[in-house]
């Protein structure tokens, strides 16, 4: 069993924050594939098209017959632990700060011999469930964990580094006056984060659920518009140096494409929330956040941004609101870039039609704001990245991994009045 | 031209230098968070105000601060032309930059209904409700602003709009009331301490919005989310109010002042 997390004591006012180091980093460009699988949560490596050699670690040629085409697929997460030792010294900064540690090589049941951080609680021999996750450097690692859950096993120090357990952490909960902030602030009660911070904008005007919000264990309601710059800055300037997690869950969404608008007002609202928005979240609360990323157990660790799957090809259905979202993403993946390096994971979760009122006349399958939550909370405690959440999101990704243009193509159409 | 020492102006520079007239700011601050009207979220809404820093003694501008400011023509303490309102966008010199400037500083009546409507929030002001202050205070003299008093702008967060889920509920004219104005005493324009010159369940009276519909019909103007009203006499006051000069502008936010001879507050 491993030796349940405590809550982290008061910070000693009198140290300096450590600064994050990161992990090794450099990788090929063959093997950015197993990072970007890792970074989904799925364990991923070259399978060869002509000979089903599994190939590890990532290659150009396949080393049996020198094929080139290797396909990245996701194999079996099962192996065993052949040998394993405990790092008590290292040249690198980030593991000499964290000795001891244990890595070991793992026989997957797939074939290949691994290199992998090894779970605490895992013994000599025995067989290990294994999960790839992106590290602090941002780079795809392996881990073996025991095959059969034991006591406190997310608490595992070396878990935990891959990890963004909300559980003793202080979260950043942007609008709360929804059912998805709320169902969102639900979720972070139940698993354990010490503190949520709820923004209310515009609290001169009543909301659904409000008592039951300043109800749940740990929150606080804070004023936060963030589609007003001295607004964010208050807030960050109270807060921003103990918000570990930040999850925006503000939305301005309605339905109508360009020509259906009347004029730019819409348009220039969506953009305010979801574009201008997570631009003032970013700059008030970036910095502090990135240069807390090594700051103990109760470092900051994530940073998760709630978008349409129409963010990754328009549907013009929800034309504009659409633009913003594109227009959010595409910023996301600068703010991916500005915490490279900081141990803070930027955590993208593409969603498919969301289950409330302004997408009230759309046809299900849609997603319910609960759901949306609990798959936050699930990615948080997992480590996991980039999520796609509903059977509508998983098939547009699906498709614009195919080909982005058709997928353009048969989004058109769908507009057009055709099937899609 | 030769220096002219006596006459009305100058006997109110006189005052004003003495302290006999003072100065009352009826203004609320221009705040990103104070209350703007909510209409159903289907229709366009008003921009609450805004300000994004252009230059703040920093690498954007080393010497100087200054920002760039955002608002609809309805945020905060602010004016309504008669071109606001559907019945009155036919009529001449409708907007604010049309308005004749004599409009903007004039005797100003303040019927006190503060007691009325801390007892009842929806508090409606009728015409025998005017005539009974009139009785105290003379006639409400033709082309003076009328400001209704009801200290609702000592409320502050969700009290201020007071929004329920039938709506808003804060004070404001009858509709006959407002008749009674245009009609009876053809007054230059009317204001409120609420969020509009209309009460907060006035959708529901005949016609609709009485306020706006009847005085921007007959040419009126209106002046909303004012303060410091308890500090003004019910007659002899001058109110100044211009407006920004914004073409075809249906309002303006806007400072509002109010000259008071002192003693007789």
């Amino acid at each position: 069993m491993t030796e349940l997390l405590q809550r982290p004591p008061k910070k000693d006012p009198q140290k300096r924050t450590v600064l994050p180091t990161s992990p090794p980093s450099a990788r090929s460009r063959k093997a950015i594939a197993f990072s970007t699988a890792a970074a989904e949560g799925r364990l991923a490596l070259q399978i060869c098209a002509e000979c089903d050699h599994v190939i590890y670690p990532a290659r150009e040629l396949c080393p049996k017959c020198w094929s080139m085409d290797l396909q990245w697929q996701d194999i079996p997460d099962g192996g065993e632990l052949i040998t394993e030792t405990t790092l008590r010294t290292s040249a690198n900064t980030y593991f000499r700060e964290r000795m001891p540690w244990r890595i070991g090589t793992v026989r997957l049941d797939a074939g290949p011999m691994v290199l992998a951080h090894i779970h605490g609680d895992v013994g000599e021999y025995e067989r290990v469930t294994m999960i790839a996750r992106t590290d602090k450097s941002g780079q795809g690692v392996l881990m073996a964990l025991p095959e059969k859950e034991t006591a406190n096993m997310a608490d595992d120090k070396q878990l935990r580094a891959l990890t963004c357990d909300p559980r003793h952490r202080r979260v950043l909960v942007t609008d709360g006056r929804t059912q998805l902030g709320q169902c969102t602030v639900n979720a972070l009660a139940n698993a354990g984060a010490s503190k949520i911070f709820v923004g209310i904008a515009r609290a001169w005007r009543p909301y659904d659920g409000s008592a039951e919000l300043a109800a749940v264990s740990g929150v606080e309601i804070m004023p936060l518009d963030i589609t007003d710059t001295i607004s964010v800055n208050e807030l960050a300037a109270e807060i921003g140096g103990k918000t570990d997690i930040l999850i925006n869950t503000a939305e301005h969404v309605r339905p109508g494409s360009a020509m259906q608008r009347h004029g730019i007002l819409t348009a220039r609202d969506e953009m305010e929330t979801n574009y201008f928005g997570l631009m003032r979240l970013i700059q008030a609360f970036g910095p502090g956040m990135r240069g807390r990323g090594a700051d103990g157990d109760n470092s900051a660790c994530a940073w998760v941004n709630l978008l349409s799957v129409y963010a990754l090809s328009n549907w013009s259905v929800f034309g504009t609101t659409t633009a913003s979202q594109a227009a959010a993403y595409s910023l996301s993946q600068c703010l991916r870039g500005e915490f490279a390096g900081s141990g803070v994971k930027v955590v993208n979760v593409l969603f498919g039609p969301l289950e409330d009122s302004w997408r009230q006349p759309l046809p299900p399958p849609k997603v319910t704001p609960k759901r949306l939550a609990d798959a936050i909370v699930h990615a948080l405690r997992q480590g996991i990245e980039n999520v796609t959440l509903g059977p509508v999101a998983e098939d547009i990704v699906r498709r614009f991994r195919d080909d982005p243009f058709v997928l353009e193509r048969e989004l058109m159409q769908a507009q057009q009045g055709q099937a899609v | 031209m030769s220096k002219k020492k006596s006459g009305a102006l100058a006997a109110l520079a006189t005052a004003m230098s003495s302290g006999d007239v003072e100065t009352v700011d009826l203004t609320h601050t221009l705040d990103s968070d104070f209350p703007v009207i909510v209409l159903p979220p289907e229709f366009g809404q008003c921009a609450p105000f805004r300000a994004e820093v252009v230059s703040r003694y920093d690498e954007r501008g080393p010497g100087w601060y200054w920002q760039n400011i955002s608002m609809c023509e309805h945020t905060g303490t602010h004016f309504d032309a008669p071109i606001h309102w559907i019945s009155g966008k036919d009529l001449p010199n409708a907007s604010v930059d049309a308005i004749p400037a004599g409009a903007f500083v004039r005797p100003v009546c303040v019927i006190d209904c503060s007691k009325e409507c801390a007892e009842n929030e929806d508090f409606l002001l009728t015409p025998e409700f005017i005539q009974a202050w009139e009785k105290e205070h003379g006639q409400i003299p033709a082309g003076d602003w009328v400001l209704l008093r009801s200290d609702w702008s000592k409320r502050s967060g969700a009290a201020y709009l007071n929004m329920r889920e039938d709506g808003a509920h804060s004070p404001g004219p009858s509709a006959d009331a407002v008749k009674f104005l245009v009609e009876e005493r053809d007054i230059l324009g009317f204001g409120t301490e609420t969020v509009g010159t209309d009460a907060g369940q006035a959708a529901h009276l005949s016609p609709p919005y009485p306020a706006h519909h009847l005085f921007h019909g007959a040419g009126k103007y209106g002046l909303q989310c004012l303060r410091n009203l308890d500090q003004l006499p019910p007659t002899g006051a001058i109110l100044v109010c211009p407006p920004l000069k914004i073409k075809n502008g249906s309002g303006s936010p806007l400072r509002v002042l109010a000259l008071v001879e002192r003693g007789i507050a």
